[in-house]
C-alpha cells in the first residue's frame, strides 16, 4: 500500500535529518529552484491537491491568489493548530517526518516568494513542537534553511510559534489574529489572507498535511499524484477513524476511499459485532450519516453532494448503543464552550442550543424544543463572520432531522413544565411583523 | 499607582485571577530569552503569546502583577494583555497543582467513557474539576479534543500525552507521582 506522509511512521530516528535524507528529504528542492514560481503553482493546481485542513480548497489556486506586484513582504503560514473533534493526523507528520513538512514549506515559499514561515502549533502539542524545533535547527545547521536554501539566492527563516489553547484558532484569519498576539477573533472575508493576511501582507496559510505533500507532487509529476486519488481530489490524505471501531488509528489512503471500506476493512468494523447507527465522517464539524448512507466516497465533492462533507477527514463511529441526543449535546457544549463570542448568532446560537439539549435530558424539554433546535441553528448559518457558527448549526440541524425520533423520544419523558407550549415569539423572532 | 496611563489604581479592581504576593520582575535570563523571541517576529505585539509562555514558566500563573509586567516588556497596554490570558485557555490564572490532569471530554473520548474516568478521579482524589487537591499536588481539569482520538479516551498529564486510559491506569499514575 502506498505511503507517502506516514512512509517514515515506525522507522527509527525518521525524525532527524541523517535518516530522513536517506529517504528522500529535501531531494526535491533542486527541482523547485528549477521550475519558475508560476509553473511551480500551475504544476500543484494541475495536482488537484487539494487543503486538507477542512475546507478543501485547492492548494495551487490559494497560491494563485498571492499578487504578482505587491512591495509587502510574503508569509507562509502554516496551521498545525488540528483541534478539529476526531482529527489526529497532523501530528503524525510533525513527529515523525517534520523533515518532509519542512521541504514543503520550502517550495510553497519558492511558490509565492516568501521569506518567512511562521508554523502555528496548539499549544498542547510538545512533542510535535520538539521534533519541529529539532528539525529546523538541523536544517539551519545543514545549510538547507537560512539566507542561501541549499546554496540558492533565496533566504527563508521558519519560526515555531505556539497556541495557547483555542479551537477558533485553527480558522485562518484567528489564527493570524493570534499570531499577531491579539484574541483568536476571526477577520472578515473579503480582504483574503492572500492578499491581506499577517500584519496585512499577502500570506498563504496551508494545513500541515497539505505542504507535505506538496515534495511528492513534484516527485512523481502532477498527473501521477492526481491519478492517486479521484476526480478533481488528487492524491492520497491521511483519514482518523476513531469511536467504536477495533482499530481506532489513521490511515493513509487514497482521496475518495469509500466510507465503507475505511470502517469495515482498515479499521476492523465495530467491536462486539454491534450494528452501525451512524457516522461523523469529516470531524465533529461535519453532519452525520446514517448507517444507510455510508457507501460514499470520502473526497470532498462526494461528501458534498450528499449535504456533508470531508472537511478534515475525522471519521468517528457510532454503534447502536448511542443516544443521539446525549452525542449532540457533547458535541454542542464544545461549540459553545470555543465560539470566539464576536458574533452574537453564534455566541447565543450554540449556548440556547446546548441549554436546550441539556434541558431536554434532564427532563425539561418543553414542546416546541425541537424545532427551536432547528429554528436557532438556522438563524446562525450564514449570518456569522467566520464558519465556526455553521459548524456547530449543521450537524444539529443533521442529527435532529435525521434522528428526530430520538429527540421527541426524551421529549415524552419530560414533565410538562406549562400546559402550553411557549409562543413561537418567546425567542429570537424578529421584532417587526 | 501603575504606569497603566489611566490615572486609576487598577490594582484596586478585581479581574478574578489570583494575585502573587507582590510584584514580580522578570530573571535575567527570561530576559535574554525575551529579546530572542523578539527577532522572530516583524513587530513585538506578535510576541506576545510566547512572552506570555515564558510568564507561565517563570511565575507560575498570570496575574495581574504578570500582565504589568508583560505589558512593560511589550509595550502594549494593561487591557490588551488580559484580553489575550483572558480568551487562551492554558494559562493559569491561578496558582496550579504539582501535577495537572486534563482529561478530554470531546466526543470520541465520550464515546469511549471518558465521564467515568473523570468521576474516578474525582473520587480518588476528592476533588471537583478545576480544583487543586488540598496538599497541592494534583489540579483536575476537562479539556477540549486534544487529537488523541486513537487512543480514547485520553488526557494531557503536565505536558504528556497518555492515551487507552482505564480506571487502574489513570490510579496507577497518581499513585507514580508523588
Amino acid at each position: 500500500m502506498l505511503k507517502l506522509v506516514t512512509k517514515l511512521v515506525g522507522v527509527e530516528n525518521s525524525h532527524t535529518l541523517s535518516v530522513a535524507r536517506t529517504h528522500g528529504a529535501y531531494s526535491r528542492i533542486e527541482k523547485a529552484f528549477a521550475m519558475t514560481p508560476e509553473a511551480l503553482i500551475q504544476e500543484v493546481i494541475n495536482s488537484n491537491l487539494r487543503g486538507l485542513g477542512g475546507a478543501g480548497f485547492p492548494a495551487g489556486r490559494k497560491w494563485s491568489f498571492i499578487p504578482k506586484d505587491s512591495p509587502k513582504p510574503r508569509y507562509l503560514v502554516v496551521n498545525a493548530d488540528e483541534g478539529e473533534p476526531g482529527t489526529c493526523k497532523d501530528k503524525y507528520v510533525m513527529i515523525h517526518d517534520p523533515h518532509l513538512m519542512l521541504e514543503g514549506i520550502i517550495i510553497a515559499c519558492r511558490a509565492i516568494n516568501a521569506h518567512r514561515c511562521y508554523i502555528y502549533v496548539r499549544g498542547e502539542y510538545d512533542l510535535p513542537i520538539a521534533r519541529v524545533e529539532n528539525a529546523i535547527a538541523e536544517a539551519k545547521a545543514a545549510g538547507i534553511l537560512g539566507e542561501r536554501v541549499m546554496g540558492h539566492d533565496f533566504a527563508l527563516e521558519v519560526v515555531v510559534h505556539r497556541g495557547a489553547g483555542a479551537y477558533i484558532c485553527g480558522e485562518e484569519t484567528a489564527l493570524l489574529e493570534s499570531l499577531e498576539g491579539k484574541r483568536g477573533w476571526p477577520r472578515l472575508k473579503p480582504p483574503f489572507p492572500a492578499v491581506e493576511g499577517y500584519m496585512r501582507c499577502p500570506t498563504v496559510v496551508n494545513n500541515v498535511e497539505t505542504l507535505a505533500y506538496v515534495p511528492h507532487v513534484l516527485e512523481m509529476g502532477a498527473p501521477a499524484f492526481a491519478g492517486l486519488g479521484s476526480e478533481r481530489n488528487g492524491g492520497l490524505r491521511m483519514y482518523s477513524i476513531s469511536g467504536h471501531v477495533n482499530k481506532p488509528g489513521v490511515y493513509e489512503l487514497p482521496m475518495g476511499t469509500p466510507l465503507r471500506e475505511i470502517i469495515y476493512e482498515h479499521a476492523g468494523g465495530i467491536p462486539g459485532g454491534r450494528a452501525l447507527k451512524a457516522v461523523v465522517p469529516g470531524g465533529s464539524s461535519s453532519p452525520i450519516l446514517r448507517a444507510d448512507e455510508i457507501d460514499v466516497k470520502m473526497d470532498f465533492d462526494s461528501l458534498a453532494k450528499i449535504g456533508s462533507m470531508l472537511g478534515s477527514a475525522g471519521i468517528i463511529v457510532f454503534d447502536e448503543t448511542v443516544s443521539i441526543p446525549e452525542a449532540m449535546l457533547v458535541i454542542i457544549r464544545f461549540y459553545a464552550h470555543e465560539s470566539c463570542g464576536q458574533c452574537t448568532p453564534c455566541r447565543e446560537g450554540t449556548a440556547w442550543i446546548e441549554e436546550m439539549v441539556a434541558r431536554l435530558l434532564s427532563g425539561r424539554g418543553r414542546a416546541g424544543d425541537v424545532d427551536n433546535m432547528l429554528r436557532v441553528s438556522k438563524n446562525i448559518l450564514g449570518n456569522t463572520i467566520c464558519p465556526l457558527g455553521d459548524a456547530a448549526a449543521l450537524p444539529v440541524m443533521s442529527y435532529v432531522t435525521k434522528f428526530r425520533s430520538e429527540f421527541e423520544a426524551w421529549l415524552e419523558k419530560s414533565r410538562p413544565v406549562s400546559s402550553f407550549p411557549l409562543p413561537a415569539t418567546h425567542i429570537g423572532e424578529p421584532a417587526v411583523a | 499607582m501603575s504606569g497603566n496611563g489611566t490615572g486609576h489604581d487598577l490594582s484596586k479592581v478585581d479581574y478574578g485571577m489570583v494575585d502573587h504576593p507582590g510584584p514580580v520582575a522578570w530573571s535575567e535570563a527570561a530576559l535574554r530569552e525575551i529579546e530572542q523571541i523578539f527577532s522572530r517576529y516583524p513587530d513585538k505585539r506578535s510576541a506576545t503569546l510566547p512572552v506570555l509562555w515564558v510568564a507561565v514558566r517563570e511565575f507560575g500563573w498570570i496575574s495581574y502583577q504578570v500582565e504589568l509586567i508583560v505589558g512593560e516588556v511589550l509595550q502594549r497596554p494593561l487591557n490588551e494583555i488580559h484580553n489575550v490570558v483572558s480568551f487562551y485557555t492554558m494559562y493559569p490564572k491561578r496558582p496550579m497543582g504539582k501535577h495537572h490532569i486534563q482529561i478530554c471530554r470531546n466526543i470520541s473520548c465520550w464515546l469511549a467513557g471518558s465521564e467515568k474516568l473523570t468521576d474516578h478521579v474525582k473520587q480518588v482524589l476528592g476533588i471537583g474539576v478545576g480544583e487543586t487537591t488540598p496538599d497541592g499536588r494534583f489540579t483536575l481539569s476537562e479539556v477540549e479534543c486534544l487529537a488523541y482520538c486513537e487512543c480514547a479516551p485520553a488526557m494531557r498529564f503536565d505536558d504528556r500525552y497518555v492515551g487507552n486510559l482505564t480506571k487502574e491506569s489513570l490510579s496507577g499514575i497518581i499513585g507514580e507521582n508523588p
